[in-house]
């Protein structure tokens, strides 16, 4: 059976993230309420503004909604979703969930005249190749555990890990039409 | 989806962040954090909100650029600010210092009655407002990366903004069911590419988000935009101009989250004490209505 996966929808891109889902083959459900979320067999958090989406998950209950449901339950970040999955961000702008054991910078190449498109090189599965990464306002992981498995780099920046059931991306997979990255977190986790 | 351009695919990207969001006035440093707390997605930095420069008129121009630079130090969300229409020299000192963002801005007096700017010659994106779908389209052509109402800014009053993005909607209900012969002579008569109305007619939308703008002041006039199709909230005068500005743009964050859901929105709305004063538009003189102004 198809996987069910939710997309966050507190604020962000999550139609877009919906639309990469259903290019897979997958159903997807935007999720806004912690019912919502136990309907669900993964989770997408978006791209956004992190500082709001570490908001709006508290206000909602969201924050132990979410911590509760990755026990069981694999969970996916880009950008802001990488942020407020991290265990530590350097600014201490927010309390992030601490799902995936990595230091994080915000806005760590610039502001948006900083912004760029290039080529992440997918180093785990050679067969994956290349990916367009778009990379808006993005952050750096400066740090990682022991579990922490580097799956894309762009040059020596780390932009995509892993631990056994997180997936991160620095830049926004859900920007481009190419759903591989999708594909990757819906067979692998 | 996009343009093929990555340039142009960098600047819509940041605007697709903002989605589902509220993009808050503020004067200065001090508001802008009060903002920032609040859950604000960004804030538009300027140095009168529309409500004071509708009061003591004059000619509206670019805010200090020391007065911006002073709050892209305080926030790490995003800043935007407003030039004049038609202004490109302002555009380019307000790339010069790195915003993230440029609201060509009907809120200020324009500084060219014929030409807007060449948005696609600048590496910042901008927003633009509009009261249909033919100033909506233009707007992009020109490189927009958002559009937005256009309202009647500095009133606290729904119903311009509420006007135009229902006008937007429903010509783009009337483009979907238009022949592709019948697109060619409607692209003519809103002065507009095909290839960009041909988008529309297939996707039912815009091809950049479309937010609103120009006079909201309560949650509920929050949620009523986005029920009709907003993607994301402009709050100008609305939030400094109340009794307890922190309080008002918190209840404006979560109504907008939670739009689909009245309950959270009542909840949100009680006890904000008092709204900005608002205004009937039919008693601004025709010579000062600030959605007039773009073409």
């Amino acid at each position: 059976m198809a996987w069910k996966i939710g997309v966050l929808a507190l604020q962000g891109d999550f139609a877009l993230h919906a639309e990469s889902i259903r290019r897979t083959g997958s159903d997807s459900l935007e999720v806004r309420t912690v019912e919502e979320l136990e309907g669900c067999d993964a989770l997408v958090i978006p791209g956004g503004e992190s500082t709001v989406l570490a908001k709006l998950l508290k206000e909602t209950g969201l924050d132990e909604g979410v911590r509760r449901f990755s026990d069981k339950h694999p969970v996916m970040g880009t950008c802001a979703g990488l942020i407020v999955l991290s265990s530590k961000v350097m600014d201490h702008s927010i309390a992030p969930l601490g799902l995936i054991d990595i230091t994080v910078v915000r806005n760590a190449y610039g502001r948006q005249m900083d912004s760029f498109i290039s080529e992440v090189a997918l180093v785990t599965d050679s067969s994956l190749g290349g990916f367009e990464g778009v990379f808006i306002r993005a952050p750096k992981i400066t740090g990682m555990g022991k579990d922490i498995e580097v799956l894309a780099q762009r040059g020596d920046d780390v932009v995509m890990v892993r631990n056994k059931s997180v997936l991160v991306t620095a830049f926004h997979p859900e920007l481009t039409m190419d759903s591989r990255i999708h594909t990757f977190f819906i067979d692998n986790f | 989806m996009f343009g093929e351009e990555k340039e142009y695919r960098l600047k819509v990207g940041l605007a697709e962040m903002l989605k589902g969001g509220v993009i808050m006035d503020v004067t200065n440093p001090d508001q802008a954090k009060i903002a920032e707390e609040a859950g604000a997605v960004a804030v538009m930095a300027l140095e009168r909100i529309p409500a004071d420069i509708r009061v003591q008129g004059g000619v509206a121009r670019m805010s200090d650029p020391e007065m911006i630079a002073g709050i892209m130090d305080v926030v790490s969300i995003p800043v935007m600010a407003k030039c004049r229409i038609g202004h490109f020299a302002e555009a380019q000192i307000l790339q010069a210092i790195g915003v993230d963002f440029i609201d060509e801005s009907e809120v200020l007096t324009p500084a060219d009655e014929q030409f807007h700017v060449d948005k696609n010659e600048f590496k910042v994106p901008f927003v633009c407002g509009c009261r249909n779908l033919g100033e909506a389209l233009r707007r992009i052509g020109e490189g927009a990366a958002m559009i937005r109402t256009k309202g009647e800014p500095g009133t606290g009053n729904i119903v311009e903004a509420v006007r135009h993005m229902r006008m937007v909607q429903s010509e783009i209900r009337e483009i979907k069911l238009l022949r592709s012969d019948e697109l060619s002579a409607k692209a003519r008569d809103l002065g507009v590419g095909m290839d960009i109305l041909h988008s529309v007619a297939e996707t039912g939308k815009l091809p950049v988000p479309n937010f609103a703008a120009g006079g909201i002041a309560t949650p509920a006039d929050a949620s009523l935009m986005m029920q009709l199709g907003a993607e994301t909230i402009f709050v100008g005068s609305g939030i400094f101009k109340s009794e307890d500005p922190a309080a008002r743009a918190k209840a404006i964050v979560t109504a907008v989250s939670n739009y689909r859901d009245p309950e959270i929105v009542a909840r949100v709305s009680k006890n904000l004490k008092e709204a900005m004063p608002g205004m009937e538009i039919s008693t601004i003189s025709e010579n000062e209505l600030m959605a007039k102004r773009g073409w």
